[in-house]
């Protein structure tokens, strides 16, 4: 079997005595899309700093095209990881264009970037004409679509991204995930964090259902979303699924 | 002495604690921790300008610049470093402790009366005579102190170093994951707070060339009580703090009569209590904003 893009493999999070994420595995291949639904406080977040080494991983291990993942994000991010996360984490007092900037700080040497600086400008068209104005007087919508943008100008092979749906009007989610499909078709990977259960399972070609920090099950397009909320309450009405 | 000349006094001395506000606020602003050792980072240039005193001038500041930047580098090795991540409190509080340990070095070597440096004397001369008596290191001083400071607005504003170290002061967290070497942000911002010390012990040693023990703690309290003043979250407001506290101080000095001058510190000390009374977040702060905890 090649080796997937992105593996993750029994991984955990411990935060003092608690569990968050209770050997995860989770696998991204070149350019696809991947979800990770599952209720609050599920360990979704947890997975996603995890991977990026923003938290400590306890147990586990996470490969790139087969190579280990280094235990810093700025080590992590300058191989191709990128995260968006949540709360879009802007640097509100500086501008769009030098979150941007600060963006291309881990592109790797040598490379043309996937997406070039045009290719993300007409996607996130907030970004050029709000290019010199402080982020943090953008609206949420606009925030996020610079967030998206300063993690593409990494030129990353796998996006992780964090809720970006969260508190954003539903036309902007929207505007949102169809700039995301974009990015996807250009070859992208994607692995997309929600609480939106419903949403995401439609989005996504595979999502995995995460429960108190284990994979419950792996759903897709066919699941019943009916199974995917059942589960989060402990109620396998999946045949394969429950571990 | 006149008031032209009380005042120009006030802004030189205000330049001077605005730039040690700026070295205590460049560290704090990449590491959210206060180090209260700053003091002696100055003093230790202070005494080695007085170790180099029969060298050439030029030379003698050079390695001033050295020792302060070497002295900085240490400081955030020994005990930044292995308090990393521990409570703002602890560094506090260890700082301190180096700052007295190192006090009672001077004390030590250097003997409590005191070390004359003599350099560049002749910056004390008077530009102008009589009245004004206003004395060249006084301009040296001011001058000094904007060129540093705009020096250092366009570093920060204008070079990717600067960016990144406004970064890692917003959101450290976010800073790494857009791919910010920590590291060498905070090591660079010790590198600059170590540059500022020098300058400082120079041209303080200049204007009273008597250094002492205690020397280093008696600029850096004041200074502190500058920067909590202005915010010490906020590198602009904590300077102008900084620079607010040196001000008043030299004034109490000029104003005050001769026999009352040792009401000078009590009298700073009152002002930023009932500054910290009426607006906890600073004196420059905006109104509403959060009361940093240190």
């Amino acid at each position: 079997m090649s080796a997937a893009l992105l593996d993750v493999a029994g991984l955990r999070v411990t935060y003092g005595r608690a569990q968050a994420v209770d050997g995860v595995s989770i696998t991204v291949g070149e350019g696809e899309l991947v979800g990770l639904v599952g209720p609050n406080g599920a360990g979704k977040s947890s997975t996603l700093l995890a991977i990026m080494g923003e938290v400590r991983r306890a147990a586990g291990e996470v490969r790139l095209r087969g190579q280990l993942l280094p235990e810093r994000p700025e080590d992590v991010v300058r191989l191709g990881v990128a995260m968006v996360p949540e709360g879009r984490r802007l640097f509100a007092s500086m501008t769009v264009d030098e979150n941007l900037q600060l963006g291309r700080l881990a592109r790797r040497p040598g490379r043309t970037p996937r997406l070039g600086d045009e290719e993300v400008a007409a996607l996130f068209p907030v970004t050029t004409e709000f290019a010199r104005r402080r982020a943090g007087l953008l609206s949420g919508g606009q925030q996020q679509q610079v967030a998206i943008a300063r993690a593409l100008l990494s030129d990353p092979d796998v996006l992780l991204l964090d809720e970006p749906s969260l508190g954003l009007s539903p036309t902007i989610v929207t505007s949102v995930f169809s700039a995301l499909e974009r990015v996807n078709a250009l070859g992208v990977a994607i692995l997309l964090v929600e609480q939106r259960a419903e949403m995401t399972l439609e989005f996504c070609s595979r999502s995995y259902v995460l429960v108190s920090g284990r994979i419950r099950f792996e759903a897709d397009r066919d699941t019943d979303v009916e199974d995917v909320v059942a589960s989060y309450f402990g109620l396998d009405r999946v045949a394969s699924g429950g571990r | 002495m006149t008031v032209v000349g009380y005042l120009v006094d006030a802004v030189s001395l205000g330049a001077l604690y605005a730039l040690i506000a700026v070295s205590v606020g460049l560290v704090f602003g990449v590491l959210r921790q206060v180090n209260l050792a700053q003091g002696e980072v100055i003093a230790f240039g202070a005494y080695s300008l007085w170790l180099m005193r029969t060298l050439p001038t030029w030379l003698a500041i050079v390695l001033c610049f050295g020792v302060c930047i070497a002295a900085s580098l240490v400081l955030q090795v020994t005990v930044f470093r292995p308090l990393r991540g521990a409570s703002a409190l602890a560094t506090l509080i260890a700082t301190f402790g180096v700052s007295y340990g190192l006090e009672a070095l001077w004390l030590i070597v250097f003997g409590p009366s005191g070390n004359t440096v003599s350099m560049l004397t002749n910056l004390n001369d008077t530009v102008i005579g009589g009245a004004v008596a206003l004395r060249w290191i006084t301009l040296v001083e001011i001058g000094t102190a904007a060129v540093l400071l705009g020096g250092l607005l366009l570093l920060l504003f204008r070079t990717t170093l600067g960016m990144r170290m406004r970064a890692v002061a917003e959101d450290l967290r976010a800073a790494r994951l857009v791919g910010v070497r920590i590291g060498r942000v905070v090591t660079w911002a010790f590198v600059l707070s170590g540059a500022s010390a020098a300058v400082v012990a120079i041209l303080t040693t200049v204007q009273t060339p008597l250094v002492t023990p205690t020397f280093g703690l008696t600029l850096i309290i004041v200074a502190l009580v500058g920067v909590v003043l202005g915010g010490l979250d906020h590198l602009g407001r904590a300077t102008a703090g900084g620079f607010v506290v040196g001000f008043v101080n030299s004034l109490l000095g000029s104003v005050l009569p001769e026999q009352q001058l040792v009401y000078v510190t009590s009298l700073t000390f009152l002002f930023v209590v009932v500054v910290l009374v009426v607006r906890p977040a600073g004196l420059l702060a905006p109104r509403g904003a959060s009361v940093e905890r240190v």
